[in-house]
């Protein structure tokens, strides 16, 4: 087995016994990468040049000083959405084809300082529109288990690069389920914190009341342990919660005697297909088998959610994207007219299609006339699907059924229409709408794909989802799979 | 009647700064129209005395004390500018 492939903590142990340094470690995750990336296609720019020189003044740092940071000399990646000093930030948009950040963003700061070694970008639907990664204005991500198929998305680079091992782990942001969808795909643990968990300083806004940072690793415990790092208030994001960052490690125990798990009747239902449900179904009776008990329930307007998310997110994605105009960054069009002709021509030909339709969308629902019989109405729908979670939390703990309605679906199968894209977030945005936290972890495969388990909790209780999902990884040991590239 | 014209469709366009052909106001328009009857699913909802939901954390403005503070420095500011001249950004004219 790869050293990429081991926990954090049994790195950790061989880097403490200096059986291996930090620097051999950045020259596996590039070996990986160059052997495997041909194929997978998760890289958007390597750091390879910073990474070693990086892994280089951490070896020297341990000869000094045994305790180091809790993620020291791990390789991650990083969602190119997630502005990162002087290394490109395209959020694999041709129109930020040149772009080098001035500022690390906050979560880079802190990764800085929990000593990860940052080996690269990864790709995703440009600006995070999209669920399969095809949306890449530089190139399509493929599923690391079938490389006909898709990873997911919109974080598909962070997801693909987990699961095939070029990296330990990785960043993405989920808007509408952009992390969780793809680590479903792609057999990976993914989380979705809490809104207001993670600070969103330096992330490039899509739409900012939906909007989260999270971690995508192989396990559940150390998917724990990045959030722990990564968490916390931070003055340069007004929307990030002041409330204390708990130790994530501390539930996982395998115990969850007592846990009271609703699964609603609508994550189970039409359009979810039968091995997705049967595995769904499974999950239920191990974690039944350790201890924990489980009802069905209703999320009565879950029906609503997708509509509600289009509106809403393209109206914030039409407002946020307004500054894309060439002026400040950005590649500017060539021989315009005037400003206005400037702008349209950089815009139009900066931006991809989903981009343009999703501002065009927000466009229409936020102007003049048609703001109340859309975005407002939405905005109510929005209270109602809260309103639903809000009722569970009085009598339950957390929240199963399934990430995705299906497993991964083959490149080129759903590019045709929108509206079928736009459906493989139906089980996921509802918690984004909510703004509570939900995990995707492994619970099976079928045909060879993996199949995703989607936990949520009420805001803030991470903890609680970990505890469920540490018990039901433990038990399973689905993350030992590998695929074979 | 389609609920979206490919007159609106450049009305739109224009407010949000993006050019777009005959061709691409005919698709739009069609697509737009497809996304825009979804969302009208919303429709069935009654949302009679339901407060809107812009944030879902009870969050407040944060002011700061008005003091200054560091800022990039001009040529950083400039660093990623596409045009520029005597260290300001350039851009084409704004009055013909």
């Amino acid at each position: 087995m790869s050293i990429l492939e081991e926990s954090f903590s049994s790195i950790h142990k061989k880097l403490h016994s200096k059986e291996i340094k930090v620097s051999e470690l950045v020259d596996a995750s590039y070996q990986r990468i160059h052997s495997v990336d041909d194929k997978v296609q998760a890289f958007l720019t390597l750091n390879e040049e910073g990474a070693r020189a990086h892994a280089k003044k951490l070896d020297e740092a341990l000869e000094k000083e045994e305790t180091r940071g809790l993620l020291f000399g791990l390789p991650a990646g990083i969602k190119d959405n997630i502005v990162t000093k002087d290394l490109r930030t395209t959020c694999a948009s041709q129109l930020l084809d040149n772009f080098d950040p001035l500022y690390d963003a906050t979560v880079i700061n802190k990764l800085a300082k929990a000593e990860s070694v940052t080996v690269g970008k990864l790709n995703m639907d440009e600006f995070a529109m999209g669920s399969s990664n095809e949306n890449s204005s530089y190139k399509a991500t493929r599923n690391p288990w079938n490389t006909d198929y898709v990873p997911g998305g919109s974080s598909g680079g962070s997801a693909a690069a987990v699961a095939s091992g070029e990296v330990v782990f990785s960043l993405g942001s989920d808007t509408g389920g952009s992390i969780r969808q793809p680590a479903s795909y792609c057999g990976v643990v993914g989380l979705k914190p809490t809104y207001g968990r993670v600070s969103r300083y330096g992330l490039v806004a899509f739409a900012s009341s939906l909007d989260q940072i999270g971690p995508i690793t192989r396990t559940v415990e150390d998917n724990a342990l990045v959030l722990g790092e990564i968490a916390g208030y931070s003055k340069q994001d007004s929307t990030s919660a002041d409330v204390p960052v708990p130790d994530y490690l501390s539930g996982l125990n395998g115990d969850v005697k007592g846990l009271r798990i609703a699964v609603p009747k609508e994550y189970l239902g039409e359009g979810v297909s039968e091995d997705v449900k049967n595995a769904v179904y499974e999950a239920l009776k191990v974690l039944e088998s350790q201890g924990a008990t489980w009802e069905e329930v209703s999320l009565p307007h879950s029906e609503y959610a997708l509509s509600a998310y289009y509106l809403l997110a393209s109206s914030e994605a039409s407002a946020n994207l307004a500054r894309f105009d060439g002026v400040r960054y950005g590649v500017r069009a060539e021989d315009t007219n005037n400003l206005i002709d400037m702008y349209k021509r950089t815009r139009s030909e900066g931006f991809g299609e989903e981009v343009k339709r999703r501002i065009m969308l927000g466009t229409f629902a936020l102007s003049s006339g048609y703001y109340d019989a859309y975005y407002k109405k939405a905005l109510k729908a929005r209270t109602l699907i809260k309103e639903d979670f809000d009722k569970i939390w009085e009598k339950y703990d957390v929240i199963i059924g399934p990430t995705a309605p299906t497993t991964a679906f083959k490149v080129g199968e759903k590019t045709d229409d929108p509206l079928t894209m736009y459906a493989n977030d139906i089980l996921t945005i509802p918690v984004n709408l909510a703004g509570v936290p939900a995990i995707s972890i492994p619970c099976g495969f079928s045909e060879g794909l993996p199949i995703g388990l989607q936990m949520i909790a009420k805001p803030f209780a991470e903890n609680t989802i970990y505890r469920a999902a540490y018990a039901y990884e433990q038990a399973t040991g689905y993350y030992k799979e590998k695929p074979q590239l | 009647m389609a609920r979206i014209t490919q007159e609106q469709v450049k009305h739109v366009a224009h407010l949000a700064r993006l050019s777009v052909s005959e061709e691409e106001a005919e698709k739009l328009a069609e697509e737009l129209d497809g996304i825009i009857g979804f969302a009208e699913k919303l429709n069935e909802l009654d949302t009679e005395g339901v407060e809107p939901t812009t944030h879902v954390l009870d969050i407040h403005n944060v002011l700061r004390e008005d003091v200054q503070r560091p800022s990039l420095k001009q040529e950083e500011a400039l660093k990623n500018a596409p045009d520029q001249e005597d260290g300001q950004v350039k851009v084409p004219s704004v009055l013909e």
